[in-house]
């Protein structure tokens, strides 16, 4: 495992962040670096490597957290960032506990991506483009890219942690727009995972075609229909739906200030029996997992959800010190540049007994969502918003006409609640999630899932 | 490293992407200085001081170009970045329009008013005590207001350097704050949020009361509410919910999503887009857009840019390379997310005519219809390429032209172009919003849009 650095200057600089009071204090050193390029018009572009050093140091007095970071990893740089982190405090001296090593074992990567030859991964942006705009000669535009990034991780704290992770994440995607004379319509995929080069040695070049058809088939939409109506929702990405009405209303943070509509929920029933769902950030090689979180506490399988009822909260290191419970794993950053928050790592509905053919056969009129281009939730009104990416309608049992423009809306404890069947075909699919302005990689992930009642909004009458 | 100066490492990474083979090379330096203060019940949550430094550099091989930043501004730093960033111009495919910008641009006149001395005057108990009183005076105006999620003070100067191998050589300052909360609400067995904010260049121009009090009217304003009967009607929008959907607007008219055939825009220059009522410009020079500065991210000068008037669509947003590829001049609108990013086209500020209706004449006008006061899933909810939109919305409903009762839970639908035709008035009260970019907007008038609620 890389050191940052090693762990006497670790030492001091806790000592430093200190010197004034306070009850904690952590340094987390990190050294990102990476490469993304894509493609556009059939052309290789935006060829772009970056290579970042630096340290956040927080220290935590009372309800206070005062935090400071530096670019760089020199020692006169992180005893300045204590010294400013330390500078408000006016109290005695707080003596840190000596530090202890503690191992990691990061999650296995097989090909460094940055030993592969950037005319490889040019390569294989134009397998994209040709897989892509060789499904149809509809698809008019087609664009894709490539991104892998590694973070080498550092963290010392004053209980005397002193551990790190090493993080390399891969990702490709594609976004099509299909025509056919004024008709205008997109898809788009992504493929992605906290892997090597590796990731891409199966077949890639899928997730093009995948992309492309749908925007084929979109070509033959008709707007969206509006009301109130039974939804189907789709395997992997569906997932958004539980990670944005469920997910963000237990990260503790929201808890703690009154702003989510689970607080003094836990233990009640909450969703129908059938329901379980995770938080798991040791899924083996999942985008969203991590060997650590970003204040050094070994990530975890945390079950959210038991048979419909509400079993647990995800927890940062300052929010589980205040419940007095273990932190959950859940503190994560997305640099060194920002402070710790809870955040979800692979957050999924466990597979249900249901298969979604019979899921769908037992809709007389509704919605089938197959897959979102994101959401939105505000977790104090649980307020939600999806934006469906591909969709249907179901008419008699049966999936027919393809919609556009149609966008799920809803609040989080009526739709939970709504959820009567849980489908068998669990699959998991990547994202990034953005919160208090800071952007992690998540995994979210499901089989089908039937939501009783949901308001669809649409164009159509 | 905060001794090294921005200028001098441009130039150095400019010469060493030269000594590294590259046929023309540009750099560009920032520094950012800023702190975040957030409160909560009465304390500070947490305080954070920081300095951000770094480099970007393009390097063009011919037309090929490759770009690679990093926080290493040493010279040994700066020669590794620089070589790299040719080695990714070799990975590149060749564009012939892929050029710096030049010849050199003429001297760019300087912008006084970006910078704020109060910015470094106010101390962190000063700045702290401001977030303080926004959470206060929301808490204070209302008994129905039981919290305040966050409130929080944030301000950042930006030092920015360019340099290039065409003979650019410029530098600005600019400094921007803001403060805003999240204030919660009880009542009719529901629990409501409001956001209150304000933007200024520095502390001493944001008024921390009148940000509590909107985050608390907000929030206040939507208790008990319902949802709406699904239909098309007229809508409101007010200032924070037109600035989101000008800010899609002003992305594209970006000169990369029309030439690629990726925006609703594209191919109608001239052509009527718009009611006479709706008129758009972008000004990367106005001196209260938190957005201006006296040149963009590849260090041509902002201006201001005509894009809608009249009803008709006037031009589009370019930097150099769109520029280059109609054989046209650039507008100064490369934009750029720091040093890490590579400029590309977008809008600065950008601004919607004021009409000459009060809110309240506009509510009238309005009739029957919707005053939508939030939108949610922006992001999901709008196809860029087509204009079709279905958004999340919260607002109130508007009966016999004035403010009825609040409802949430229901989406806004349509499509951009068709949105713009039917804005029948526009309201004199503007404001300046940091949604979908930097916009300064009255409230508008849309004859008919299409409600999915009940």
């Amino acid at each position: 495992m890389t050191e940052l650095l090693d762990q006497e200057l670790a030492a001091r600089v806790l000592a430093r962040a200190l010197a004034n009071g306070g009850r904690f204090a952590e340094v987390f050193a990190e050294r990102r670096g990476g490469m993304t390029l894509a493609i556009d018009e059939s052309r290789i572009e935006s060829v772009q490597s970056g290579a970042e050093e630096g340290a956040g140091v927080r220290v935590v007095d009372g309800a206070t957290t005062y935090f400071a970071h530096v670019d760089g990893l020199e020692p006169a740089e992180l005893e300045r960032a204590a010294d400013e982190a330390a500078a408000a405090l006016r109290a005695g001296r707080t003596e840190p506990t000596p530090l202890t090593a503690r191992p990691v074992t990061p999650v296995p990567i097989a090909v460094a991506p940055e030993g592969v030859p950037a005319a490889r991964k040019a390569e294989l942006l134009r397998e994209l483009d040709q897989r892509g705009r060789g499904v149809g000669e509809e698809i008019a535009q087609l664009t894709a890219s490539y991104a892998e990034a590694r973070r080498v991780v550092t963290i010392a704290n004053s209980d005397g942690l002193f551990t790190g992770d090493d993080r390399t994440r891969t990702r490709i995607g594609v976004q099509t727009v299909a025509r056919r004379g004024d008709k205008v319509e997109t898809g788009a995929e992504t493929l992605g995972a906290h892997r090597g080069f590796e990731l891409l040695e199966d077949d890639p070049g899928l997730i093009a075609e995948q992309a492309a058809q749908k925007a084929l088939t979109l070509l033959d939409s008709r707007p969206a229909p509006s009301g109130s109506m039974p939804v189907v929702v789709g395997g992997g990405f569906g997932g958004v739906l539980f990670h944005e009405m469920t997910g963000h209303g237990l990260e503790i943070d929201h808890i703690h200030k009154g702003a989510s509509v689970y607080v003094g929920k836990l233990g009640e029933q909450v969703a129908q029996p059938l329901l379980n769902a995770y938080d798991d950030g040791r899924l083996p090689n999942e985008w969203g997992s991590d060997a650590i979180d970003d204040e050094g506490r070994p990530t975890q399988k945390t079950q959210v959800i038991e048979d419909g009822r509400l079993v647990s909260y995800l927890y940062d290191h300052l929010g589980a010190e205040r419940d007095g419970v273990a932190s959950t794993g859940n503190g994560r950053r997305e640099s060194f540049r920002h402070l710790p928050i809870p955040r979800m790592t692979n957050t999924y509905i466990a597979p249900g007994e249901s298969t979604p053919e019979a899921m769908i056969e037992e809709v007389k009129n509704g919605f089938y969502a197959v897959s979102f281009g994101g959401g939105q939730v505000d977790p104090a009104t649980g307020d939600f918003v999806f934006g469906v990416s591909e969709g249907y309608l179901i008419e008699d049992g049966r999936v027919t006409s393809p919609c556009s423009g149609a966008t799920l809306i809803g609040n989080c404890l009526d739709a939970l609640a709504a959820i009567d069947a849980v489908g068998d075909d669990f699959f998991m699919k990547t994202g990034i999630c953005g919160k208090g302005g800071q952007k992690v990689p998540v995994g979210t992930g499901q089989g089908h899932v039937r939501v009783g009642q949901m308001t669809v909004g649409g164009t159509a009458r | 490293m905060p001794s090294v100066e921005l200028s001098p490492a441009a130039s150095r990474a400019v010469e060493a992407a030269l000594g590294a083979g590259a046929s023309a090379a540009e750099a560009y330096a920032s520094r950012d200085t800023g702190r975040e203060v957030r409160v909560h019940g009465g304390e500070v949550e947490s305080l954070t001081a920081a300095t951000q430094t770094g480099i970007g550099i393009r390097a063009w091989s011919g037309h090929r170009v490759g770009y690679a930043y990093g926080t290493d501004l040493s010279e040994a730093g700066v020669v590794a970045l620089a070589a790299r960033a040719a080695e990714m111009a070799a990975v590149a495919d060749e564009d012939e329009f892929a050029a710096p910008p030049a010849p050199a641009p003429a001297e760019i006149e300087a912008l006084p008013g970006l910078d704020s001395p109060s910015v470094a005057e106010w101390d962190a108990g000063r700045v702290a005590e401001l977030a303080l009183a926004v959470e206060r005076t929301a808490l204070a105006a209302d008994p129905r207001v039981v919290g305040v999620e966050t409130a929080v003070y944030a301000d950042s100067t930006e030092q920015v350097a360019i340099a290039s191998s065409t003979g650019i050589a410029a530098f600005y300052e600019a400094a921007n704050c803001f403060a805003y909360l999240q204030a919660l609400a009880e009542g009719e067995g529901s629990r409501e949020t409001g956001l209150g904010f304000g933007l200024a260049r520095g502390p001493e121009d944001l008024d921390p009361a009148a940000i509590g009090a909107e985050g608390a009217a907000r929030a206040v304003a939507m208790i008990g509410a319902g949802k709406p009967a699904s239909r098309s009607c007229p809508v409101v929008l007010d200032p924070t919910v037109a600035a989101s959907f000008a800010g899609l607007i002003g992305g594209a008219l970006g000169a990369r999503a029309v030439q690629r055939g990726r925006s609703p825009f594209a191919g109608r220059l001239g052509e009527e887009v718009a009611s006479t009522t709706f008129a758009l410009h972008d000004d990367g020079r106005d001196p209260a857009g938190a957005a201006s500065a006296p040149f963009d991210g590849e260090g041509v000068p902002r201006r201001r840019t005509a894009l809608i008037e009249g009803g008709a669509l006037r031009g589009y947003l370019y930097d150099t390379y769109t520029a280059n590829r109609e054989g046209t001049s650039s507008t100064g609108s490369a934009s750029r997310s720091g040093y890490r990013s590579l400029p590309s086209v977008s809008a600065s500020n950008l601004i919607v005519a004021a009409g000459d209706l009060s809110t309240a004449e506009l509510l009238a006008a309005a009739g029957d219809g919707i005053f939508v006061t939030d939108v949610a899933g922006l992001h999901s909810g709008v196809n860029p390429v087509t204009g079709v939109f279905s958004v999340g919305a919260s607002g109130r409903a508007i009966s016999g032209g004035s403010l009825a009762e609040p409802i949430r839970e229901f989406t806004i639908a349509g499509e951009l172009v068709a949105m713009l035709r039917a804005v029948t008035a526009a309201g004199s009260e503007t404001r300046w919003v940091p949604f979908g970019g930097s916009v300064q907007t009255p409230p508008l008038l849309v004859s008919e849009l299409s409600i999915s609620g009940t």
